[in-house]
């Protein structure tokens, strides 16, 4: 291998090398004057509100994958995470392990569409860093990013706010990620195309703040690791509510379908990166699925079911032929059941 | 000199109310000419008598050496007093509370004959009438609210006793004395005929109407004793295939009821112990061959085997004298799939719509939703396979007696059990444990329990498997909790039936249970008693390609059992090309193919290699489809010849210090067979003759080993008769002690008994399994 188009340790060392990989990659993409300045830390103008927080390491296998790659993930994921408490996100940071002899191709493919993620969202990265560790001292590449958002004074958006006749909104289709991964990774071929759907929301829930009546949003969770089934028992338990769905209502790509019955998959468990749950006071959910369905992100979103009065932390799914099964979280794999 | 005079207290223990047990010791008490008192208490019934000493003797002598039919009594403390209370005469008290309870609720009991005498009688009054009970039989545990069995804590508490039905309660020398459910049609409940959306025709005679709808062809819901059934006639196809197309149920076999056991004989193979339990009190359905017959193929398609029970209740023996009544009639589970049976007329009208073309209803609530209990006759006798209705709340007796404990079960099939002391009170037949209202049935039906037995659980036990709802229950209940591994609870609950205290090697045949290594197991032998087990044997691990869809698509298995041979992508086609491509690679990548030893897939995957079943649309059906296949070929062949016959001889090999059969060599005997161009069936047969042969080959490497000389055989695949009856042919013919799950089911419905006496065990004994000792 030329080592010319690999990650070296020197890549890592602060010196010379160090500065051309920032020049040649980092700056070349993601240019913007904070980042620019190369100084210790980004400085930004104070916001009227309160300030969110959040931080998140990526590692996912492999890096590159229909729809995105870890890149994406890496902007999308902490965007999202602000934004499910109802912040507008500022800025991020970058944090790169990088593994000696990683592509420079690879690099460059990575930062290219950070450097896309955070333009098209309007979050610029501000601040950032970048370690090289030997060969087999981590995969490939490791990133972390954490970033801060505005929370405007009279937002109050979390689980515990939830309340007995909320709504629940789903803004898209469920497990385009977690199911394109799990193909890749253990190199099945399937028809149909699946693809992550790797996105930032920070606009959908900024139209929803801005267009719902205040205080008729209440809670916001992105139904990523473990997926809907997960979250949604989160929520149900933290509400202190009993949640109950309409499988019928919620939406899953024919592929996505497709794949997960031929996997012994269930769409309701798999990992999602650019959808939320939105739960809605009952007398705006139209409206709030209307400007939903108006954003790019949200255009199959729909309303899945409801909180209701009953068993604390209890979910119910009710199925087609009026069945109605309990989704409980899982406790890691699934594990066999049918004895 | 006169001869002396006595006082003496007996307190009756064990099922000894509403089992006619008081007017019979009033009786008694006439005959030997005693003075006294009798009391039912939630403690058991206490009677206190005087008189001659020769006079109470005979009296007691009589009640512990032949009790009323009913009752089944387990102990019968005697104490004497000195002073005397000179009772004038021989009274029955008013029933009170006291705390602590040792009372039982009696099960439901089949219509007496005396009573059948009577609705058949025109010149009874309660002739026709559909609800005619008396001390001897009747509803008991299904109309139960409170403890003591009194009216009072019944659903009988709604229907004041009319005149001359009250004389008969009180009077102490009638069949009717304190037959709690007591009622005549002036003041009992009725029947009432509704249609599809549940409005209520007029009709002079619901039953005539009944029969004329089923006549017809229509589907009809009726209310019973535990729940609603849906009927249909068994003999019209049609009317059949339409009942499987409205609740959705393509393939699962649907039980029959007839009138008689000379009916049953139109369509059944049976012998005099199989006509002694479908006449029996409990009348349970007993699952028996069928002939080739006059009833619609699609009540059991694929299997040679039908459940058939006969009427048990008065409004059943009544539908069947309607002239337009059809002979035999389906009467399955009327629920929507999946959940329990509706036990209340409105929800009944609502969850059925749609089902159902008319209801028959009645006003007599069901307190207790209580399922028809299935059985067959085994070389032990009575094999229960799913324990409801006759025989629960009856209590198996422990060796031994611990704080009480709630044992919670499986996932499917679920049952719990409850101890008090050294009774073990396993539930009826809860259902699978996925939905909300199976789960809500487990959860009152725990509440229930714990009510009529007055206990409140000290520690509680569930299945090692995480993500079972009965494991999240426990868990919730913030007791000391076990968790007890599946296979292990299979051997115990058969070891706390028979009482049997020594270690046993037991051979435990099963879907999927999680395993103490994290894997899925299902055919080990274990070395176990009631405390702790030791994995002394197995299946070759298999992979379980997607993991559940494995059980509901037997050709997952199939391909399994290649890929376990180590060739190449295989010829033979399963399913679509691009689907079984994926799971091929699933299974070379190891991606979601957990690890199972289980037996039931094993089968599973040779079902699907011959073509017999490829996807199953209830539990167990490839396995069953299987066996029906062997039963066939085998005919009229004896089973101990055709093994001594078969040469076949296992193949092991040690490993983890157990030692593993090598099923592969079956497998491949088998393809052999298939290339050969020989039939599905003889190859069924000869595979279930190679398999018993090859565990009993194990069984008796590992007896050797361990010196144990007990076996016992267990798990939901020793509900496959060929297996199990040809086990006992080869391990009892070798002088191997061999049990096996009678009055408690071998499949899931049996495990809350054995995760009782283990829990109950560890609890007192602080001893606990090897793999809970290590963290994490
Ligand atoms: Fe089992
Ligand atoms: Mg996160
Ligand atoms: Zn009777
Ligand atoms: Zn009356």
């Amino acid at each position: 291998m030329n080592p010319g188009n690999t990650i070296l340790l020197d890549h890592g060392s602060g010196g010379i090398a160090s500065q051309e990989l920032i020049s040649q990659i980092f700056l070349k993409h993601l240019d913007n004057s904070i980042l620019a300045s190369l100084e210790d830390s980004a400085v930004m103008e104070n916001h009227p509100g309160k300030i969110a927080f959040s931080t998140d390491s990526y590692v996912v296998d492999p890096i590159f994958f229909p729809g995105g790659n870890i890149g994406t993930l890496a902007v999308h994921g902490t965007i999202n995470d602000l934004t499910m408490r109802g912040a507008r996100p500022l800025c991020l940071s970058l944090g790169l392990i990088l593994e000696e002899g990683f592509k420079l191709d690879d690099l460059e493919r990575v930062i290219v569409s950070i450097a896309e993620c955070a333009k098209s969202a309007d979050v610029p990265i501000v601040t950032g860093d970048t370690k090289v560790v030997p060969r087999g001292k981590c995969d490939k590449i490791f990133i972390n990013t954490s970033g801060i958002g505005i929370v405007e004074d009279g937002v109050n958006v979390s689980s515990t706010m939830a309340q007995e006749g909320d709504l629940i909104l789903l803004s898209g289709s469920m497990g385009d990620h977690g199911i394109t991964i799990m193909t890749r990774r253990a190199g099945i071929s399937l028809d149909g195309n699946l693809a992550s759907d790797s996105a930032a929301l920070n606009e959908l829930v900024a139209l929803l703040l801005d267009k719902l009546p205040s205080g008729s949003l209440h809670t916001l969770r992105d139904p990523t690791r473990g997926g809907v089934a997960t979250s949604l028992n989160e929520i149900a338990a933290a509400a202190g509510l009993a949640v109950e769905i309409d499988d019928q209502a919620i939406p899953v790509k024919p592929e996505v379908r497709a794949a997960c019955e031929i996997m012994g998959l269930d769409p309701l468990y798999l990992a999602n990166e650019g959808k939320c749950l939105a739960l809605v006071a009952p007398e705006q959910a139209a409206k709030a699925l209307q400007l939903m369905r108006s954003t790019a992100v949200g255009t199959d979103a729909a309303i899945i079911g409801s909180l209701k009065a009953g068993k604390a932390g209890q979910v119910v799914l009710r199925t087609a032929i009026g069945g109605s099964r309990i989704i409980t979280p899982l406790h890691g794999e699934p594990l066999p059941r049918i004895c | 000199m006169p001869e002396p005079v006595l006082r003496m207290e007996i307190i009756a223990l064990g099922t000894v109310q509403g089992v006619g047990f008081r007017p019979f010791v009033y009786r008694l008490a006439r005959k030997w000419n005693v003075t006294g008192t009798i009391l039912n208490t939630d403690q058991g019934v206490v009677i206190e008598v005087e008189g001659k000493e020769p006079s109470v003797q005979s009296f007691i002598n009589t009640l512990s050496m032949s009790p009323p039919p009913l009752a089944r009594i387990t102990s019968l403390h005697q104490h004497q007093h000195h002073s005397l209370k000179g009772f004038k005469e021989f009274s029955i008290l008013k029933s009170m509370s006291l705390h602590k309870s040792q009372a039982l609720i009696p099960a439901d009991v089949a219509l007496c004959k005396d009573c059948l005498d009577d609705i058949l009688d025109p010149h009874n009054r309660r002739f026709s009438y559909p609800f005619t009970n008396c001390t001897n039989c009747g509803p008991r545990f299904t109309i139960v609210e409170t403890i003591p069995y009194d009216r009072l804590g019944t659903s009988m508490k709604s229907f004041p006793l009319c005149s001359q039905c009250r004389m008969e309660y009180e009077d102490p020398g009638n069949r009717r004395f304190h037959a709690q459910p007591n009622a005549c049609a002036e003041c009992g409940p009725q029947l009432s005929y509704h249609d599809a959306d549940g409005k209520k025709l007029k009709a002079f005679s619901p039953l005539e109407e009944v029969a004329r709808s089923l006549k017809q062809g229509q589907i009809v819901a009726m209310r019973g004793l535990g729940g609603f059934h849906l009927v249909v006639d068994a003999g019209s196809e049609e009317a059949v295939t339409r009942l499987r197309k409205r609740k959705g149920r393509k393939s699962k076999p649907l039980a029959v009821m007839t009138a008689s056991v000379d009916e049953v004989n139109r369509f059944c193979i049976l012998d005099n112990t199989a006509a002694e339990l479908l006449q029996g009190v409990e009348r349970p359905i007993v699952l028996l061959p069928r002939k080739e017959s006059c009833l619609a193929e699609a009540v059991t398609p694929g299997i040679a085997e039908i459940g058939v029970m006969l009427p048990y209740t008065p409004l059943h023996q009544l539908l069947f004298l309607q002239p337009d009544c059809p002979r035999t009639l389906v009467m399955t589970s009327g629920n929507r799939s999946g959940a329990p049976i509706f036990t209340a007329n409105k929800a009944a009208v609502e969850g059925l719509c749609g089902i159902a073309d008319c209801f028959l209803l009645h006003n007599r609530e069901i307190m207790t939703r209580v399922d028809d209990s299935v059985a067959r006759i085994s070389r032990r006798g009575v094999q229960l396979l799913r324990r409801a209705r006759g025989y629960v709340p009856a209590a198996t007796v422990l060796q031994q007696e611990f704080p009480s404990i709630l044992a919670c079960g499986g996932g499917l099939k679920s049952t719990f059990c409850l101890t008090r002391g050294s009774e073990a009170f396993l539930s009826q037949h809860i259902g699978d444990l996925f939905n909300l209202e199976s789960l809500d049935f487990y959860r009152e039906s725990i509440y229930h329990f714990k009510r009529l037995l007055q206990v409140e659980p000290e520690a509680v036990v569930c299945d090692l498997h995480p993500d079972y709802l009965s494991s999240h229950y426990a868990k919730e209940l913030n007791l000391p909790l076990y968790k007890i591994q599946h296979h292990h609870a299979h051997a115990a609950a058969v070891l706390a039936e028979h009482g049997i205290e020594e270690k046993v090697l037991a051979l435990v045949l099963d879907g999927t249970g999680l395993g103490d290594d994290n894997s899925s197991w299902g055919g080990e032998v274990l070395l176990a008693d009631c405390l702790d087990y030791e994995r002394v044997g197995s299946l070759t691990p298999m992979l379980l390609p997607g993991g559940d869809a494995a059980a509901e698509e037997p050709w997952r298995m199939g391909l399994s059992l290649l890929f376990n041979l180590g060739q190449n992508e295989p010829e033979i086609q399963f399913a679509e090309k691009q689907k079984q491509r994926a799971l091929w690679q699933m299974m070379e990548q190891g991606f979601n193919c957990p690890v199972t030893t289980s037996c039931g897939r094993f089968f599973d995957g040779i079902a699907a290699l011959l073509g017999v079943c490829l996807l199953a649309d209830y539990e167990g059906q490839a396995a069953m489809e299987l066996e029906s296949l062997a039963w066939r070929e085998k005919g009229g062949q004896d089973l101990g010849g055709l093994l001594e016959n078969c040469s076949w001889k296992e193949a092991t090999v040690c490993s983890d210090n157990r030692l593993i059969l090598q099923q592969d060599i079956l497998v491949q005997k088998v393809l052999n067979q298939l290339t050969d161009g020989r039939a599905a069936a003889t190859i069924a047969l000869d595979f279930h003759l190679c398999l018993i042969r090859s565990f009993f080959d194990l069984l008796c490497k590992l007896a050797e080993k361990t010196g144990v000389s007990h076996i016992v055989l267990t798990g939901g695949c020793m509900q496959n008769t060929l297996l199990l009856e040809g086990l006992f042919i080869l391990l009892e013919q070798n002088n191997f002690i061999v049990h096996t799950g009678q009055q408690i089911p071998v499949n899931d419905g049996g495990i809350a008994l054995g995760q009782a006496i283990i829990g109950g065990l560890r609890h007192v004994s602080g001893c606990t399994h090897e793999s809970n000792r290590n963290p994490g």
